[in-house]
């Protein structure tokens, strides 16, 4: 039998040290103990044996190293020798720990899962109190925390990270780590009467405490799970608890009955105008289209998006281009054709000769459809009472812009100026007139260049409409 | 009125501030105060995960520093303590209390940092330009790099919002209500394409901090940062007579929209001077409960809300059974499913299976044929997931077409609240 004396309560160096080479000579799981300073081994026996010679090359995965490490702070007495069983398991089957419902590993699950949480309460529950200022105005501070586990050396870290700049000093049972702004060291532990009895600030921490309790909602179960009892003795704030608790059920009869009589007389002098639905009347300008389509009504599809989006260029426009409606991007934004099919048709009219600074570009409708699938909105296509009730904002914008052509992108563009459907196919690359004497064009939407089913045929679809803008620049050009 | 004290206004400050429900300090950037070469200026730090440092008896975290900068308001939304027409006390912090206050708690390890919100006084704009200014001077005077959440005012100015994001770790806009009809009613300056435009601004922000972090042509270089914590929102239930059918399909609208992190729902709770048109009841706390569930399944079990739509009554989740089980329930041909074959979206179909335990059944299962002793070491809800599942050794036979499988999992019908 080898006992391994371990100098700390968490000491995953010097265990690491150890079990690496008894490992490699091969020495069994039950031919060890570890003692570390927490474990009663009086009643052990040990005899002496020297180490056999080294055979083997020891490996371990970094799983097990990583949480290893942690759960040497744990405060089972056997864990070392619980590590070193699974590091010799480790060396026949190197992939152990992927199997999380062996007892072994659902051990080491289990305790480091443990060791995770009492540090992460460490970080929590400790409640510093001020002590002073140093000569150098460095203001010093003192905490008492009890931990469960072997883990000051393990949470200190993050109390450095946090507060450099203070001196501080967190006194434990066991241990104490102390930070003096340059390095972080530990001593022997302490009692809690190293520590001040109160601290200025903590009145007001009650008091918040307190305040921020709602006691309609007391659920103390759910309380008591997050921060159980053992911890309460150590936080100042916890001595409230027990009356807040007594005393809800009262607040929350009260806070039921406590209706307003009259309202307050500061009511008269609020005088603040909210941003109102403009009333639906026929814009002057573009400026107020612009108001009014951001607060259409006309149809449902506001409800779900952010905005109506209406068209942007310049009022002198000889070239109108109307999509079908704004995109996920032109939602957010509330311009239209930014997103990926608009830079594909500003690369398009950029190709075709033409310059998107002096085209029109706007909507058949004017808020985005969508359904959501997943964490995405998905375009759908608008219907045709939607299309409808949209078109009174789109002739005004034609009505305002007189523009020598209307350019139709896709089939609910040219449903829309035309007034019944047309076939792209059918239709595209030639100039078509209105019965009011409009004249218009269509050709295939961007956004149908960007989802053709096969990649090959991309370019070419790509090329066909861009064709079709030269011959608008054409006519543009007569 | 007499000045009050500081502890004064903290008691009604704080109490104001009780009923949001957003207190999380998760998801941000790491942070901390050590330079590399020893100690340097600043205070505080952030490490990814959110640390509660304290809970109240309501069981609610508290992480950070959660209150008005003042509870005065020139707004009239009736489900609000705050709301102009009530009679309940008012203060007001300054900038430089606030601060104190923060810096205060947080040395003494109290806090995570501090979530600011405010009645709007004077006028939106002025609100909005307060809470910045105690952002900016706990960033930049103090340089505090502790978590900072700040409550913006829809129908302030989108550059005073941004700046808000240029200085917080997390922003929030308040939906309130799941519908523009019920906002029109309780909440007449309030609406909801204003508060939509304001999250698609944030939206679009975040986006291009996203796209510069991910462009940027030096590894070490920092471009600038927005709420790297993003935003989110909350929604108050059972206020309005919105169904929770209303209130996913506004949650799922936003989430897709606008990038939330996370949709609050908060029971809307009886408070102090109450405006007589609105339920004065207890909270209902376990209808809130279902509704998180419905949206943790939207948000990371795959299910889509036609389903959640699907195994509703009149628009409303079953209060009785949790919203995966009651999929289970009406869908009961999908099952048993065997949990040494079926695909991960399957798995996660399964009630008592949370996204955690699947995964390392996954992983178990590469290594070992499971079995129901497996699967109970795995999970404290293996019960429930019985009826549902087949193992190596367990068949659940004639239990899933059973008549009265709902009511295994259903409460007894018991006697009114318990006694404390």
């Amino acid at each position: 039998m080898h006992r391994i004396s371990l100098q700390q309560h968490a000491d995953f160096e010097g265990w690491r040290v150890q079990a690496r080479a008894l490992c490699s000579a091969k020495v069994h799981p039950s031919q060890i103990r570890f003692i570390p300073p927490d474990r009663d081994n009086t009643l052990l026996d040990f005899g002496v044996t020297d180490l056999p010679q080294v055979r083997r090359k020891v490996i371990a995965s970094e799983d097990f190293m990583d949480r290893a490490a942690r759960v040497a702070c744990h405060n089972d007495p056997d864990r070392y020798d619980r590590l070193y069983q699974l590091l010799w398991r480790l060396q026949d089957t190197p992939s152990l720990m992927r199997n999380t419902v062996d007892d072994d590993v659902r051990w080491l699950i289990d305790a480091d899962k443990a060791i995770r949480r009492d540090r992460h309460k460490m970080h929590a529950f400790v409640r510093f109190r001020k002590v002073g200022d140093t000569d150098q105005g460095r203001e010093q501070f003192m905490a008492w925390f009890e931990p469960s586990h072997f883990i000051v050396d393990l949470a200190s870290g993050f109390f450095t990270r946090r507060f450099p700049n203070m001196d501080w000093a967190i006194v434990t049972p066991y241990r104490t780590a102390i930070w003096n702004g340059e390095s972080l060291c530990f001593a022997p532990g302490g009692t809690r009467d190293d520590v001040p009895e109160e601290d200025c600030v903590e009145d007001q921490w009650k008091t918040y405490f307190a305040s921020i309790f709602n006691p309609a909602r007391l659920k103390v179960g759910a309380m008591t799970a997050e921060m159980p009892k053992k911890y309460w003795r150590n936080l100042p704030e916890a001595a409230l608890i027990p009356d807040l608790i007594k005393t809800a059920k009262g607040r929350e009869r009260n806070l039921i009955r406590s209706l307003n009589a009259a309202p307050n007389p500061l009511a008269a002098k609020a005088t603040y105008q909210p941003r109102r639905v403009i009333p639906d009347q026929t814009p002057q300008d573009i400026p107020a289209l612009w108001k009014q389509v951001e607060a259409c009504r006309r149809c449902d599809l506001w409800q779900g998006a952010t905005q109506g989006v209406a068209g942007v260029g310049p009022k002198d426009a000889a070239l109108m281009i109307i999509g079908e409606q704004p995109g996920d991007q032109e939602d957010l934004a509330g311009q239209p054709f930014i997103g990926p099919a608009g830079q594909l048709l500003t690369q398009a009219l950029t190709d075709a000769g033409l310059s998107r600074e002096q085209v029109y570009v706007t909507n058949a409708v004017k808020h985005f459809k969508y359904e959501v699938r997943g964490q995405r909105r998905i375009h759908r296509n608008p219907t045709i009472a939607e299309i409808r009730a949209c078109n009174a904002w789109l002739e005004q914008e034609i009505a305002m812009i007189k523009p020598q052509l209307v350019l139709c992108l896709g089939g609910s563009a040219a449903r829309a100026v035309n007034g019944k459907p047309v076939k792209i196919s059918e239709v595209r690359g030639r100039p078509m007139t209105r019965a009011d004497g409009l004249p218009f064009f269509v050709t295939s939407h961007p956004a149908y260049i960007l989802r053709v089913q096969r990649y090959e045929d991309a370019p070419k679809a790509y090329q066909e409409m861009v064709a079709d803008l030269k011959a608008v620049a054409d006519l543009l050009a007569a | 009125m007499a000045a009050r004290s500081l502890i004064d206004k903290l008691a009604i400050l704080a109490d104001a501030a009780k009923y949001d429900a957003s207190c999380a300090s998760s998801g941000t950037a790491t942070r901390s105060s050590m330079g590399q070469n020893g100690p340097k200026q600043g205070l505080g730090s952030t490490e990814g995960m959110g640390i509660c440092h304290a809970y109240a008896p309501d069981g609610r975290c508290i992480s950070l520093l959660k209150v008005l900068l003042t509870n005065f308001c020139i707004f009239d939304c009736r489900y609000c303590v705050n709301r102009v027409s009530s009679n309940v006390d008012r203060a007001r912090f300054s900038v430089s209390e606030v601060v104190q206050l923060t810096l205060d708690f947080y040395k003494r390890n109290y806090i995570e940092g501090l979530f600011l919100s405010s009645g709007i006084i004077q006028s939106p704009d002025y609100t909005m330009e307060q809470i910045v200014d105690v952002a900016r001077t706990l960033r930049e005077e103090h340089q505090f790099r502790g978590y900072i959440h700040l409550k913006t005012i829809p129908e302030a100015d989108p550059l005073l919002i941004a700046r808000a994001g240029e200085l917080a770790d997390r922003v929030s806009i308040n939906v309130e209500l799941p519908k523009e009809s019920s906002l029109e009613h309780f909440a007449p300056e309030k609406s909801q394409p204003v508060i939509r435009k304001a999250m698609a601004g944030v939206k679009l922000r975040l986006d291009d901090a996203r796209d510069a972090q991910a462009n940027r042509l030096i590894r070490k270089a920092k471009p600038p940062v927005f709420a790297p914590g993003g935003q989110s929102t909350q929604m108050i239930i059972g206020a309005d007579a919105s169904t929770d059918t209303d209130i996913l399909k506004t949650s799922t609208e936003l989430y897709s929209g606008y990038g939330l992190r996370r949709v609050y729902y908060s029971a809307f709770s009886p408070m102090q001077d109450a405006s007589l048109d609105l339920p004065p009841v207890k909270p209902p706390l376990m209808r809130e409960h279902r509704l998180y569930q419905a949206d943790w399944l939207l948000q990371f079990y795959q299910f889509e809300r036609s389903e959640i739509d699907a195994s509703t009554t009149n628009g409303m989740l079953d209060l009785d059974i949790d919203p995966k089980l009651a999929w289970a329930l009406r869908h009961r041909s999908q099952f048993p499913i065997d949990v040494n074959r079926a695909p991960r979206h399957l798995l996660l179909r399964i009630p008592g299976l949370g996204a955690k335990t699947v995964d390392r059944l996954i992983e178990a299962r590469r290594m070992t044929s499971i079995r129901l002793a497996d699967l109970i070491k795995l999970t404290k809800t293996a019960k429930k997931a019985m009826p549902f599942i087949q193992t190596a050794d367990y068949q659940p036979g004639g239990l899933l077409d059973t008549d009265n499988l709902r009511a295994r999992f259903a409460p007894p019908p018991e006697q009114l609240a318990l006694a404390v």
